[in-house]
């Protein structure tokens, strides 16, 4: 992290719109400690009525995979067809399933 | 007191607006306890539920179906970390919740105490168990706990091919050789009641139920739900030419619904207390898995500290 102390961290803001669904990525911003990130979330990203609840983290504790990587991630699933529920045959007479 | 109160009839009329409770809402402690009990006994289900067809995975019939009974015992193990994870957000630990389970203090669903005699029951338990299950997790899908109710909609997702590959394989077993057919139906024969018994016992003896709907954990009854299963399951049977063991099985044309034979709830109670054909092998064979992991969760903490060191080195 910098020298300056008015060069405050970056954090992620992940916004609840509504009870009962998950909290989604919005944005990130600087603030200069938590409770002035979720204050300023709320001024950025809640203005209209966007949100129910707001988390945020501060984007050096978010951890990604590698571009690069992504292939051999998510390759193997590919040839995995037998995962998904149309790979099935049954019967046309048989209801609900 | 009265904020207590006050505080339980905001939380109810949250709950009656159809708002979905969140982890750090205000919830009265009972609420807390029964998801807690609920969502960790659902947890260890998932977990102990791979341990019968496991059982198989090694001697299924071709490659293909042992790649697919690899998948789906993954999934299941997917669905047990999702439900632990939604029990962590109740306060819980992860470490004492899986203590319970391999102390035999913690409970889960007694189907996964039969054993699984023949390749038909791989086909039995994909359609019935699960089918079972589905109906239960459907419902789940709006519980009032905010990450109950998420954890199950991407569980649904995941389910809707377990059903589906089991009533196949029990679709090419009918029709199959006389003696494939045959262990179909035994299997179907052997499984049918354990898999009723799996919504949990009569309205009428279910003395929690009633809170349970009333904070809308549960949205449906048991007795609700056994029916629509049964209703489903033997138009299902009928279609592959295999028959559901009941012979007081009846369609009602009043009701619109199948009547059916008494249920033997001795036995269930008997499983449930553990005395079931495989509580002990069940038991055994987490606490012993459990034991043999020790040295890779060793391992793994070793590896992280190391790699840190090395880290700060650089
Ligand atoms: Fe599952
Ligand atoms: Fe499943």
């Amino acid at each position: 992290m910098s020298e300056n102390p008015n060069n405050w961290p970056l954090w992620e803001v992940f916004i609840q719109s509504k009870r009962g669904l998950d909290h989604k990525h919005v944005g990130s911003l600087h603030a200069a400690d938590a409770e002035m990130a979720i204050e300023n979330a709320r001024d950025v990203y809640t203005r209209r009525q966007e949100g129910n609840s707001i988390w945020v983290v501060k984007s050096e504790h978010i951890h990604s995979s590698r571009p690069e990587d992504a292939e051999s991630l998510f390759d193997p699933a590919d040839d995995k067809v037998y995962r998904h529920p149309t790979f099935y045959t049954v019967p046309e007479r048989a209801k609900y399933i | 007191m009265t904020d207590v109160k006050n505080l339980e009839e905001l939380f109810q009329a949250k709950i009656d607006a159809e708002q979905k409770i969140e982890p750090k809402d205000w919830m009265p402690d009972e609420y807390r306890k029964t998801l807690v009990r609920q969502i960790s006994q659902h947890a260890h289900s998932e977990v102990v539920g791979m341990l019968p067809e496991g059982n198989w995975i090694t001697r299924a019939p071709s490659l293909k179906r042992k790649a697919i009974l690899l998948a789906k015992v993954q999934d299941e193990a997917g669905h047990g970390l999702y439900l632990y994870s939604a029990s962590e957000t109740l306060g819980t630990s992860r470490e004492k919740t899986i203590d319970d389970l391999l102390s035999g203090k913690a409970k889960y669903s007694s189907i996964f105490n039969y054993p699984t005699l023949t390749w038909a029951d791989i086909g039995a338990i994909g359609w019935l168990v699960d089918g079972a299950a589905i109906m239960n997790q459907v419902m789940l899908c709006r519980t009032s706990y905010g990450p109950y109710a998420r954890a199950m909609v991407r569980i649904c997702k995941e389910e809707s091919f377990h059903q589906r590959q089991g009533y196949e394989i029990m679709a090419v077993l009918a029709q199959g050789t006389p003696e494939q057919k045959e262990m179909a139906q035994d299997a179907l024969n052997r499984w049918w009641w354990p898999s009723l018994m799996m919504f949990g016992p009569n309205d009428a003896d279910s003395p929690h139920s009633q809170q349970s709907m009333t904070w809308k954990i549960k949205r449906q009854s048991n007795d609700e739900l056994r029916q629509i299963f049964i209703d489903r399951t033997v138009q299902q049977a009928e279609v592959i030419g295999l028959s559901v063991p009941d012979p007081l099985l009846k369609w009602n044309e009043e009701r619109g619904h199948y009547d059916f034979g008494p249920i033997d709830w001795d036995e269930f109670w008997n499983v449930v207390k553990g005395n079931g054909p495989c509580n002990k092998e069940r038991l055994d064979a987490r606490n012993k898995a459990h034991a043999e992991g020790q040295w890779v969760r060793d391992a793994a903490v070793a590896h992280a500290a190391k790699r840190a060191k090395r880290k700060e080195a650089a």
